[in-house]
C-alpha cells in the first residue's frame, strides 16, 4: 500500500500514472550527500510524469493546491527562482516570493527570524538560496513544520542543479553507471560541481576534475570517506578522453583578483572548451552547463550552442525536476 | 580563618615533587602544612575528608582564558567565570586581556584587579596586551602594566602581524622579564578561514584555514625569540609541523614554551559536520595526525603546559548562519573531562596530564608567583581532587559559565572533579565529598 495521499483527482492528473513516494525518505533537500540511489531515481521517475504534464497546452494541475511555496533568496538569480516559481505555479500551489538585498541581513534581520516568520504566516516549503555555506541546514533545523530546499548556500551544495544535470543525463545515456563525466572549472567554489560530484558518484559515474591547482579543493589527494572519490587531471586535453559527458562551469574573474586564477588569456588557453578540444571525448559526448554561460569564455559559443550541447534542456529539465521536489516533499511521509 | 583540613589517604599525584603515591596532607593558615603517607590528626579543629580511590593534585593552573569583563558581560564574568574555573578544579587562572576596554595599560588592569577582589574565587593573574587596543601598532607601555600586576603580554585573538612591531615588542618584554605570548596566525594566508584548510572544508563548501598559516607565523615567532632573547610563550599550538617547529627550537636553545587545548588534543575537523558551531574555534580543530603528534609533544616535554582557551559565547553568537558565528568553545567545565578519556585510553599518563596542568603552566608563570602548582610543604594550599572512576554526561545547563558552547553535549565522560580547595577554603566540592568537622 503506497503511502501517499492520493485523490482521484491526481491519478487522473498524472495520466494514472502511480508515483512511488515509499522509497523517498527526506524531509528537507538540502545536500546529495545523504541520498539513496533509490531516491534519486524516485525523482528521476516523478520527473518524467512531471515532463508529460509540461507538454500540455494547459500546464497545470491542481495537485499541490493545498501547499504554499516559498522563495527565500539572499543572492540574486532570475533563473533558478523563475524555474521553482514556475513548477510550484504549474502544480497549483501558492507562492511568495522574497528577495533579500544585501542590506536587509546587515540590518539585523536574521535568518532563523525570517524562517519562522514563514513558516507562522503558514508556508509549507521554503525555497532558499544563500551566499553561506550552511545556510539551509541552519533553516532545516529551525523549522518544525516547514520543508526546506536548498537553492543553493555558498559554496556548498546546489543539490536541485545536480539533479536536474544528472536527469539530463539519464534521459540521454539510459544510465549513469559507468559513465565518465569530466567537470571543469573553478571547484573549490562551485556548489554545482560538489553536488554533482556527491550524486554522480552515488549513482556510480567516473568523474574526473579539471582545474588549475588554485582552483580544486584541498585534501581530494587522500581517500576518505567524507567525500567521494574523484580523480584530478589538471591538463585538459588528457581529462577529455574517453569522456562521455562534459560539464563546464562558469568562470568568475573576481577570483582572478584574489590570485586565484592564472590571467584571461592563460586560463582560456587551458580549460576553455571549444570544439577540437570537444573532438578529444568520445563521439557524442555530451556538453552540460549549469548556466549563464560566458560565451567564449569557458566555452565557445560553437559549442555551447553545437550539437551536443544539452544546455537549453537542462533549464527544461529544472522545471520539472523541481515540480517533482516539490511533490515529493509535499506528499512524502518524512 | 577556616579550620585546618586533613586530606586522608588519596592517591596525592605531585609532579613537581616527584610524589606518585597514596598519603594524607594537611592544609593550614592557607598553606600545605605537611605532607605524609601515615595521618596524623592535628591539635586543634579540625575538617577530615576521606580520600580513599581520590586523587589528589595542586589546584590546576589556566594559563589561557577569556573571563570577559570587563565590557562583555553577557557572555560571562568574572564571577561566573571563575566559579566555572573552580568547578573544573582550576584555583589560578590567567585571564586575556581582550576585554572592553581592553588591559593596555594600568587603569584597567586596576578595575580588573578590584572586580577579581571583589567577585573571584580563585586566583586571577591578569594579562597585559602587546600593543594598545590590541591593534598592532603601538607597544603598550610594558614596564607600568609589570608593575601593575600583569604575568605576561598578549593580543590573543589578533596576532602581532607587524614583523618589525613584534621584533621590539619582544625587545621590550625581554627588559622587564615577562613573556609575549602570542596566538600564532598568519592573517594572510588564514583570511577568512572558518576551519581547517581539508578534506572536511572540500566538503562542507568553508573556506579553510591551512596548517601552513599557523606555522608561518610559529616560525617568524621563533626566529625574533631566538633575535631578542625574549621569553615567548606560544598559545593554543595546533598542528604537527608547529610541534616540530617548537621542538627544534627548544634543541637550540630558544626561551620558549608552548600550550595545547584539550579540545586540540581529542577532536578532529569531522566535529563541524553538518556545519556545527559548537565546534567552530581557532586554531581550528585540525586531524588524528595532529593530535598524535600534540600528544607527543606532551610526551617528550615540547609541549608545557595544557590550558583550555575558555572562549564562552552567547547563544545568538553560535546560532547562525556558520560564516557568521562567533570562534570559540566554552572550556573550564568539561577540560578533566577530555583528558581523562585520554587518560583512560592510555594515550597520556595520568602523571603527565596534572604534570602540564601544575608543575608546567607554574613554571611558565615563573618567579613573580612562586609556589604554585606544587604541595610542596610551604606551598599555598591550592588542591584538587577528583575521581578518576566517576561516570558523569556533560549537561550545558548545568555550567557555572555563562558560556554553554560546547560541542559536548551529551558526552559520556569518566572521571570528574569532585572538590577544589584555594588557599585551605573549598571553592567547590559536589555531593559526593563531605568535610567532617572533628572538634578537639
Amino acid at each position: 500500500m503506497t503511502a501517499s495521499r492520493f485523490e482521484p483527482a491526481d491519478m487522473r492528473a498524472m495520466e494514472g500514472q502511480l508515483i512511488d513516494t515509499r522509497l523517498w525518505q527526506h524531509r528537507h533537500v538540502l545536500d546529495l550527500d545523504d541520498f539513496s540511489p533509490e531516491e534519486v531515481s524516485t525523482v528521476f521517475d516523478t520527473a518524467n510524469v512531471m515532463q508529460e504534464i509540461l507538454r500540455r497546452p494547459v500546464k497545470k494541475v491542481p495537485t499541490l493546491r493545498d501547499c504554499t511555496v516559498a522563495t527565500l533568496f539572499y543572492e540574486p538569480s532570475t533563473r533558478t527562482r523563475l524555474s521553482f516559481e514556475t513548477a510550484a505555479k504549474r502544480l497549483g500551489a501558492d507562492t511568495l516570493s522574497l528577495v533579500v538585498t544585501a542590506s536587509s541581513v546587515a540590518k539585523g534581520e536574521s535568518l532563523v527570524d525570517t524562517v519562522a516568520t514563514l513558516e507562522s504566516v503558514g508556508v509549507d516549503i521554503v525555497v532558499l538560496r544563500h551566499s553561506l555555506a550552511g545556510a539551509s541546514h541552519l533553516a532545516a533545523s529551525v523549522t518544525s513544520r516547514a520543508k526546506v530546499i536548498n537553492a543553493g548556500d555558498g559554496w556548498h551544495a546546489h543539490p536541485t542543479q545536480a539533479l536536474l544535470d544528472m536527469y539530463t543525463l539519464w534521459r540521454h545515456c539510459g544510465k549513469l553507471a559507468g559513465i565518465k563525466v569530466v567537470i571543469i572549472g573553478d571547484i573549490k567554489h562551485s556548489r554545482v560541481a560538489r553536488s554533482n560530484i556527491w550524486g554522480l558518484s552515488l549513482m556510480g559515474a567516473y568523474i574526473v576534475l579539471c582545474a588549475p591547482p588554485t582552483l580544486l579543493p584541498e585534501g581530494l589527494g587522500i581517500s576518505s570517506l567524507n567525500f567521494p572519490s574523484v580523480a584530478v587531471e589538471s591538463n585538459l586535453a588528457l581529462a577529455l578522453n574517453d569522456a562521455d559527458v562534459v560539464m563546464v562551469l562558469r568562470v568568475q574573474w573576481e577570483r582572478h583578483s584574489q590570485g586565484l586564477l592564472p590571467g584571461p588569456q592563460e586560463y582560456i588557453r587551458h580549460y576553455r572548451l571549444d570544439e577540437d578540444k570537444l573532438a578529444l571525448a568520445r563521439p557524442n559526448a555530451l556538453v552540460l552547463h549549469p548556466g549563464p554561460v560566458n560565451e567564449d569564455v569557458e566555452i565557445t559559443a560553437k559549442v555551447a550552442r553545437g550539437p551536443q550541447s544539452v544546455i537549453s534542456e537542462q533549464v527544461t529539465n529544472g522545471v520539472a525536476v523541481r515540480m517533482a521536489l516539490l511533490y515529493l516533499l509535499s506528499r512524502g511521509v518524512v | 580563618m577556616s579550620w585546618p583540613i586533613l586530606i586522608k589517604n588519596g592517591h596525592i599525584v605531585d609532579p613537581a615533587t616527584g610524589w606518585d603515591s597514596v598519603g594524607s596532607i594537611l592544609l593550614e593558615d592557607g598553606k600545605v602544612a605537611w605532607r605524609d603517607k601515615a595521618a596524623q590528626a592535628p591539635a586543634s579543629n579540625y575538617e577530615e575528608l576521606d580520600a580513599t580511590g581520590l586523587v589528589v593534585c595542586p589546584g590546576f593552573i589556566d594559563l589561557h582564558c577569556h573571563l570577559r569583563e570587563p565590557g562583555y558581560e553577557d557572555q560571562e564574568t568574572i564571577y561566573t567565570g571563575t566559579r566555572a574555573a573552580a568547578r573544573g578544579g582550576f584555583t589560578t587562572v590567567c585571564c586575556m586581556p581582550n576585554t572592553d576596554p581592553p588591559l593596555d595599560s594600568p587603569a584597567p588592569v586596576a578595575l580588573v584587579k578590584d572586580i577579581i577582589s571583589r567577585d573571584s574565587i580563585i586566583r586571577v593573574l591578569p594579562i597585559g596586551c602587546i600593543t594598545r587596543s590590541r591593534q598592532g601598532k603601538t607597544i603598550v607601555e610594558m614596564d607600568r602594566l609589570a608593575a601593575a600586576g600583569v604575568i605576561g603580554f598578549s593580543d590573543d585573538g589578533a596576532p602581532v602581524s607587524d614583523n618589525y612591531l613584534m621584533y621590539q615588542a619582544m625587545r621590550y618584554a625581554e627588559e622587564v622579564g615577562l613573556p609575549i605570548i602570542e596566538h600564532s596566525e598568519d592573517l594572510a594566508i588564514g583570511s577568512g578561514g572558518q576551519i581547517n584548510e581539508g578534506i572536511i572544508s572540500a566538503r562542507l563548501g568553508l573556506a579553510g584555514l591551512p596548517q601552513v598559516a599557523e606555522e608561518v607565523a610559529i616560525a617568524r615567532n621563533l626566529l625574533l625569540a631566538r633575535a631578542t632573547g625574549a621569553r615567548l610563550h606560544l598559545a593554543h599550538i595546533s598542528t604537527a609541523g608547529s610541534v616540530e617547529l617548537v621542538r627544534r627550537a627548544k634543541e637550540i636553545g630558544v626561551n620558549v614554551s608552548a600550550e595545547v587545548t584539550p579540545h586540540h588534543l581529542t577532536l578532529t575537523e569531522e566535529w563541524v559536520l553538518g556545519y556545527n558551531t559548537m565546534a567552530k574555534v581557532k586554531p581550528p580543530l585540525r586531524t588524528w595526525n595532529d593530535i598524535e603528534a600534540l600528544l607527543q609533544g606532551l610526551e617528550d616535554g615540547v609541549i608545557d603546559a595544557i590550558a583550555t582557551d575558555h572562549a564562552p559565547h552567547t547563544a545568538t553568537e553560535k546560532q547562525c548562519e556558520f560564516a557568521q558565528a562567533a570562534f570559540g568553545i566554552s572550556g573550564l567545565e568539561t577540560a578533566l573531562g577530555s583528558l581523562m578519556s585520554l587518560v583512560h585510553k592510555q594515550k597520556l599518563s595520568l602523571l603527565l596530564m596534572v604534570d602540564k596542568l601544575t608543575r608546567g603552566p607554574a613554571a611558565v608563570i615563573g618567579d613573580k608567583y612562586p609556589g604554585l602548582g606544587t604541595l610542596a610543604p610551604g606551598a599555598p594550599a591550592d588542591v584538587t581532587i577528583l575521581d578518576p572512576e566517576r561516570e558523569w554526561v556533560v549537561s550545558a545547563a548545568s555550567f557555572c559559565s555563562k558560556g554553554k558552547n560546547t560541542p559536548l553535549e551529551g558526552e559520556h565522560f569518566k572521571g570528574v572533579v569532585v572538590a577544589t580547595i584555594y588557599q585551605g577554603e573549598e571553592v567547590y566540592q559536589d555531593d559526593s565529598v563531605q568535610f567532617k568537622g572533628r572538634a578537639k
